[in-house]
């Protein structure tokens, strides 16, 4: 690796790191400017000026706005969310087990839909404008033009409401077989996985199409390069970089796929929990699920990025 | 014998989008005995590379054989099988691509696509064929044979790139060779290296080729026999000498003569001097940070002074890469200058276009390389030529329909014209547009930049007739920015020779090849093929014969300060060139040279 690779990596690291702060604080700004705060939830309608006073004062609401944020941002920095609200336990705790249940979830959406949706979108690229093409590109425009909780709650009235196939709930809880593992994830993976196939095919179908028209594509071919050899030598090293790059904006959509596919099933994840915890105004265990958001999300991006740098072939980085 | 290359009655269709089947090839028939060269002369939609590339059982998407044979080195290749003709192609026949820049892929390194034509047809172990490539290298005069195989295409420049592909394409030691337009994009002094090398290497290897081309001088150089091609169908077909000599179709004497350099020069040039119109005055253009010194970090334009006189034409020549597209965007005030001045009617002139006042924006107007890109797809150009005449003279309705048809006819085009789009018209015609839209301004001075250079032959000389017949009608000014010598002296009365960003002489255009010049003048000059037999190894003689062995130099040390040319002059005077700052010297005829003018050059040319 040169020098000049590593400036151009070490730059975009420091990108990450300024979004990082700027998240971090937005994220703190938003969270204090949501209307009302956790004594509502906590004490009700009847409850008394003195009794929401002195709940305030235990909470540490009642301190001006900077010095909490200093002390949550000196937790966050020693990986200390705060306690929740509602229930005094710590959000790290709290969140730990949602968001391996998340990780699940998305992460068995991911290893079925990208690897589909590579193979759909390379293979459409080379029979290109074939009746395989034509069908792949209709079916997948119909699969981005259709939102995730529509597909989820399709999924949801078909197969247990009519055929009760599956439950409704995805009940993580109580996985001992095979059965029971696919009653409850099949129908929240499957959901989701298509929402970011279709994504991703596209992508990935546009970026094989260039590189496969590209005078050096011709050019092996008068080689007397075989078909094989020509695509996995010679398109694929061209368009990895973007492929990439729609792999993992695509896997960033599915973060907010995610959101909606937990409450529809009551999946017990991250997504679940914060929509919970925003409802009843359980401030540190939203911000931490935010922050655990954006962190992912920004991950994937850098990645994302470098990968593309990575891949730019020599002489044309500059 | 039979001959190596057999194309009978070849037929080959193709369609656009949904439409019906057009025919792109036509009954075309012709042979190459083997060690021959064949060139396949055409202009851009001729059919030439359609057909240079059937020779390899490649037919592009959308086009099909509609009937003939292609027999190559044995093979009937219009009956091979997928298997069969990938093994055919890269072993027993090969290509050259016109592009290299593009043909190569730029993720892999270039050792690797060198040896793959040997590695896929399992001719020799991977170790061996570099060894091989190796050779290669060096045969075709690359630089450091040892280890420009480990870097990438992007590393690396045009001449150097096309040298590389011919040597992949003579890895597996093929029968044929099909070149198509190997020097085109090349600059005159490189191209010439490269057909030197070229022929050198066929001749030993008895090669078998195609050479496709629309220049003829190259023909004249390369080729032994020739085809003449146009819209697909044969014109004329015989040896080269005959039909660069003794042409009998109409087509191939109107290529010959669009091709033979032709003076449009009028008595114009004799006039009394006029007064300067646009005045250029040490003018410095770059990017990047300025340095202590004040200049920028990357200079592109570097001191360059010239004047244009009313009705004067100059010509600003030099190869690519060398700042005549950065000086053309400066003096239009596309791109901000460092240092120097631009004066226009005698009043300084702002470096941003912005600065400029409405009148000094109309008085200089610049029309572009690619007319596709200025011109707007989706609007008649009837439409477009109106927004300009309104935004210039405010002229509406009645008055601006005029106004346009006025203009159509000022290039020659006929008002009927105004409703199509880009899309239906030639690359000549909307070069025409292009040159209406800069004549809506009314403008006093035009810079074209490199304005035939995407034209064909006989479309380039009709646009240079038209700038002609605009300086002689309207008492117009040009600069005519190019590569192209020919096209520079048949129309230019001065010219401004650029190297590096330097203007390295400025002169009358008419002593070109006479008279007292700077090396790099006289390189240029004598790079240009002629169409003269032999003349490519008598030049290649000559250069051999005078070039300066580096050693007597001092090391070369990238000094700024020093001559520009300093590397690649025959002339340099160890000493001399390498310690001092060239002078700006003034000689008889009328040129002020950047050059010590060493005494090895001036006696041979004052005579």
């Amino acid at each position: 690796m040169n020098s000049q690779l590593s400036v151009l990596i070490g730059r975009r690291f420091l990108a990450a790191c300024t979004s990082l702060a700027f998240v971090i604080v937005t994220v703190f700004a938003i969270t204090n400017i949501l209307p009302g705060d956790a004594t509502d939830a906590l004490l009700g309608q009847g409850a008394t000026p003195e009794a929401i006073t002195a709940m305030r004062h235990n909470l540490g609401l009642d301190q001006p706005v900077f010095v909490r944020f200093w002390v949550w941002l000196w937790g966050v920095l020693h990986g200390e969310f705060g306690h929740s609200l509602l229930n005094g336990l710590s959000v790290a705790d709290v969140i730990g087990p949602r968001l391996h249940n998340s990780l699940l979830l998305a992460g068995a959406s991911a290893a079925i839909s990208v690897p589909v949706s590579l193979f759909l979108g390379i293979t459409s690229a080379i029979w290109k404008d074939t009746v395989y093409d034509r069908v792949i590109s209709i079916m997948t425009l119909g699969m981005v033009s259709v939102p995730e909780f529509v597909i989820a709650t399709t999924a949801v009235y078909v197969f247990a409401v009519r055929l009760h196939l599956l439950p409704a709930l995805a009940d993580v809880g109580s996985v001992h077989s095979l059965r029971q593992f696919l009653a409850a994830f099949f129908m929240p993976v499957a959901s989701l996985a298509l929402v970011t196939l279709a994504q991703m095919v596209r992508m990935t179908r546009a970026a094989m199409v260039d590189t496969l028209s590209a005078p050096y594509i011709e050019m092996a071919l008068l080689k007397g390069v075989g078909p094989a050899r020509l695509i996995l030598v010679h398109a694929i090293p061209n368009a990895i970089g973007p492929i990439i790059n729609a792999v993992a904006l695509s896997l960033s959509s599915l973060l907010g796929g995610v959101v909606v596919i937990e409450v529809v099933f009551t999946y017990p994840g991250i997504a679940g929990l914060m929509v919970d915890a925003v409802s009843s105004r359980d401030v540190p265990t939203v911000q931490a699920c935010a922050l655990v958001f954006c962190v992912t999300y920004l991950l994937l991006t850098t990645f994302a990025d470098i990968v593309t740098i990575l891949s730019l072939p020599r002489g044309r980085k500059a | 014998m039979a001959a190596t290359i057999q194309v009978e009655n070849l037929e080959i269709v193709g369609r656009r989008g949904k439409g019906e089947e057009l025919p792109i090839v036509r009954n075309v028939s012709f042979s190459v005995q083997r060690g021959e060269m064949l060139a396949l002369i055409g202009e851009s939609g001729s059919g030439k590379t359609t057909v240079a590339l059937s020779l390899l059982g490649h037919i592009r998407s959308g086009c099909r054989i509609a009937g003939g044979t292609i027999r190559v080195a044995g093979y009937d290749v219009t009956a091979l099988t997928p298997h069969e003709r990938r093994s055919m192609r890269g072993r027993v026949i090969s290509y050259v691509a016109q592009n290299a820049g593009s043909a190569f892929n730029p993720a892999l390194s270039i050792m690797r696509q060198v040896v793959e034509p040997a590695l896929v047809h399992r001719i020799l172990p991977r170790r061996e064929l570099e060894a091989r490539a190796v050779s290669l290298f060096r045969v075709l005069a690359l630089p450091e044979p040892e280890t420009i195989g480990e870097r990438y295409p992007g590393e690396l420049s045009g001449g150097q790139l096309q040298r590389l592909m011919a040597a992949m394409a003579l890895m597996t030691d093929p029968e044929v060779v099909i070149f198509d337009e190997p020097t085109t994009a090349l600059d005159v002094t490189t191209q010439i290296e490269v057909l030197a090398v070229f022929k050198e290497v066929f001749a030993e290897r008895g090669i078998t080729g195609v050479y496709v081309t629309h220049d003829l001088s190259v023909v004249s150089q390369i080729a032994d026999h020739a085809v003449v091609l146009k819209d697909g169908a044969i014109r004329e077909t015989g040896t080269v000498s005959k039909i660069l000599f003794q042409p009998e179709d109409p087509y191939s004497q109107a290529l010959l003569a669009a091709a033979e350099p032709r003076s449009r020069q009028t008595d114009l040039a004799k006039r009394p001097a006029q007064p300067a119109l646009l005045d250029v005055r040490k003018l410095v253009v770059g990017y990047g940070q300025a340095t202590s010194a004040g200049l920028p970090e990357k200079v592109i334009v570097n001191h360059v002074s010239f004047s244009v006189p009313k009705g004067g034409m100059l010509g600003v020549i030099g190869e690519s890469g060398c700042g005549k597209s950065t000086l053309a965007r400066a003096i239009s005030g596309l791109q901000p200058w460092a240092a120097g001045e631009l004066f226009l009617n005698g009043a300084s002139l702002a470096g941003s276009v912005r600065e400029r006042t409405p009148e000094q924006r109309r008085h200089l107007q610049l029309v572009a390389q690619n007319a596709d890109s200025v011109l707007n797809p989706s609007k008649p150009i009837g439409k477009t030529l109106e927004r300009v005449v309104r935004f210039y003279s405010g002229l509406k309705g009645e008055a601006a329909t005029r106004r346009v048809n006025e203009l159509l006819d000022m290039v020659r085009l006929s008002p009927a014209l105004a409703s199509r789009l880009p899309s239906e018209l030639s690359g000549g015609q909307k070069q025409r547009i292009n040159f209406a839209r800069a004549l809506a301004a009314d403008p006093q001075i035009v810079l074209c930049d490199e304005i035939t250079a995407a034209l064909d032959t006989v479309v380039a000389a009709a646009i240079l007739d038209l700038m002609k017949e605009l300086q002689r009608d309207l008492g117009l000014s040009f600069i005519f920015i190019t590569h192209d010598l020919h096209a520079l002296q048949s129309i230019c009365d001065r010219v401004a020779v650029l190297y590096a960003g330097q203007a390295v002489e400025v002169g009358p255009a008419s002593t070109l090849g006479k008279g007292v010049h700077h090396p790099y003048t006289r390189l240029l000059h004598d790079s240009v093929p002629l169409m003269e037999p032999g003349w490519l190894e008598a030049t290649q003689r000559r250069r051999l014969a005078e070039a300066t062995p580096v050693t007597t130099l001092n090391p070369l040390s990238p000094d700024p300060e020093l001559c520009c040319f300093l590397a690649r002059c025959s002339d340099r005077v160890g000493g001399l060139c390498d310690r001092v700052p060239p002078p700006v010297l003034s000689v008889s005829q009328g040129s002020s040279v950047l050059c010590h003018l060493p005494a090895s050059i001036r006696p041979e040319f004052l005579s």
